[in-house]
């Protein structure tokens, strides 16, 4: 069964609806990319997946031992968190939220788990550190780690390199795909970057007016990819 | 001047002014550094409008004994409507509470002067906005009260510190890791309104904001993890809570704005820490 299923989704607000008829599902090992133009309602699908949002239709189903509450999120950056005074450890830690539940305090596994995922994330030297001193590709890192605290199945990413100079988005992609292929870990993506889901997903979902779900091979040959694909190369041409 | 402040402290009413004054600046202090970072500092400067509005109300109603059991509820009540409008995206948050509180401020004025059974009115309006002498007029019930209510914060607060922390910094992440984000913001609201009605003893309701914003803002120039951001705010709020009440008495000036003159100071020192260190 699949970890995630969604069927006849349509999202909005206030009865408005932005995407429309989104059917897809994410199984244990896979890669799904999200695409489309920005605007689409890409940000609000994740949201409405992790329960921040009710859609206005459809279901949404978790399965093979999943929990809507055991996912791992990494969100886009606010302002109020590029000026937070916290260090990196508080930060990680605060992703053993979902486990601790009602508890007030961390447990001594929890704590443990956060230093291990510090380690994953190759922040040790920087537990310490406050996070607003960090770049903007360790701050990535930090968050990452956090999201690997509340999961060990699925991770949602939204636009995980936005903002990163390109050794540093390259760095980021590579450490995502490890946690996919090495740890076995779900992961679905928001991209606005096509190539970036051509190269990287085992899937592809593309939001917008025409929705697009299938795997990889089969969006390379789809008329809308390819559509894409020559926006962006006339554009860099 | 060691000998003024002895002579002093042998009356029971300064030594309750400086329990109550310590523990006022503790309580806004630890609230102070999730509302300035989560920029819901504006809350506080509302709900104090509100609750002079309410204590205006009540000195027309004659409550002068149990005005505080008037003035609470009402002040709860209006910071879960706050929080219920700052979501509201027809009315913006911020104009919402610009309404209600000098709403409430006018009306709480303009009730005073019709229905004043007063014979200083322009007094009782200047002690409610700057808290001039009310700190030192507490009865023993009002301390005991104060001191309850702020226990009872603490303990909130030690045993939601890592959720507050979570909420804090991120508000969706919290919300998917399945914490009840709405009620748990409800009941940082209802702590906010009951340190704001304890606090216009101290300073009043227009210098309440300075007590909330200003050691959390000093604490944030200098340190760099919350938990240490967390302490130092609260420390640096109980010095200058201390310092503003002994200073009151000796050089007697109004004991709200003597508050909040030390925590400027501290504000500055602070800033100049953190200037030094770059």
């Amino acid at each position: 069964m699949a970890y995630l299923t969604c069927k006849n989704l349509a999202l909005g607000y206030e009865g408005q609806a932005v995407l429309s008829d989104i059917s897809f599902e994410v199984n244990p090992g896979d890669y799904l990319c999200v695409v489309g133009e920005n605007g689409s309602g890409k940000t609000t699908l994740m949201k409405t997946i992790l329960g921040l949002h009710k859609p206005l239709s459809g279901t949404i189903t978790f399965g093979d031992g999943l929990k809507q509450s055991e996912i791992g999120y990494l969100p886009q950056q606010t302002a109020v968190q590029r000026d937070f005074p916290a260090t990196v450890r508080e930060i990680v830690l605060s992703g053993c939220q979902a486990l601790a539940g009602r508890r007030p305090f961390y447990s001594k596994e929890e704590k443990q788990m956060a230093a291990r995922n510090l380690e994953r994330m190759n922040l040790e030297e920087y537990a310490s550190r406050c996070y607003r001193e960090l770049s903007g590709g360790q701050q990535q890192r930090v968050l990452l780690a956090r999201a690997l605290c509340a999961t060990r199945k699925m991770l949602i990413l939204d636009e995980p390199v936005s903002g990163l100079d390109p050794k540093v988005t390259a760095e980021m992609y590579a450490l995502i795909r490890r946690l996919n292929r090495e740890d076995g870990i779900s992961v679905m993506m928001i991209t606005h970057d096509v190539s970036v889901a051509l190269r990287e997903a085992t899937h592809v979902l593309h939001a917008g007016e025409n929705v697009f779900f299938g795997t990889r091979e089969d969006y390379l040959c789809s008329p809308l990819a390819r559509r894409f694909l020559i926006q962006e190369g006339g554009a860099s041409a | 001047m060691i000998d003024t402040l002895a002579r002093y402290f042998q009356f029971p009413f300064v030594r309750y002014a400086l329990i109550v004054g310590v523990l006022i600046a503790l309580c806004s202090s630890l609230l102070g550094v999730t509302l300035v970072l989560r920029r819901f500092s504006f809350i506080g400067d509302g709900l104090s409008h509100v609750a002079f509005g309410a204590i205006a109300i009540a000195g027309v109603l004659h409550l002068a004994e149990a005005r505080m059991l008037f003035v609470m509820p009402v002040t709860v009540l209006s910071a879960v409507l706050l929080l219920r409008t700052g979501k509201n995206t027809k009315i913006k948050g911020d104009s919402a509470v610009a309404m209600i509180s000098v709403g409430a401020m006018a009306l709480g004025y303009l009730i005073m002067n019709v229905f004043s059974t007063s014979t200083n009115l322009s007094g009782d309006v200047c002690s409610t906005l700057f808290g001039s002498m009310s700190i030192l007029t507490l009865t023993k019930t009002e301390v005991w009260l104060c001191i309850g209510l702020s226990i009872a914060v603490l303990v909130i607060f030690v045993l939601f510190y890592n959720k507050l922390f979570a909420v804090t910094f991120d508000e969706d992440f919290a919300r998917a890791a399945g914490m009840k984000v709405d009620a748990f913001n409800l009941m940082i609201a209802i702590v906010v309104a009951v340190i704001i009605v304890l606090a216009m003893n101290l300073v009043g309701s227009l210098l309440i904001s300075a007590l909330i914003v200003f050691p959390a803002m000093s604490a944030m120039r200098v340190y760099k993890s919350f938990r240490s951001v967390t302490i130092c705010a609260a420390s640096v709020s109980v010095v200058c809570a201390v310092a503003g009440i002994l200073v009151s008495i000796v050089a007697s000036t109004p004991v709200g704005s003597t508050i909040v003159a030390a925590d400027i100071v501290a504000f500055l020192i602070f800033s100049l820490i953190a200037k030094i260190r770059k």
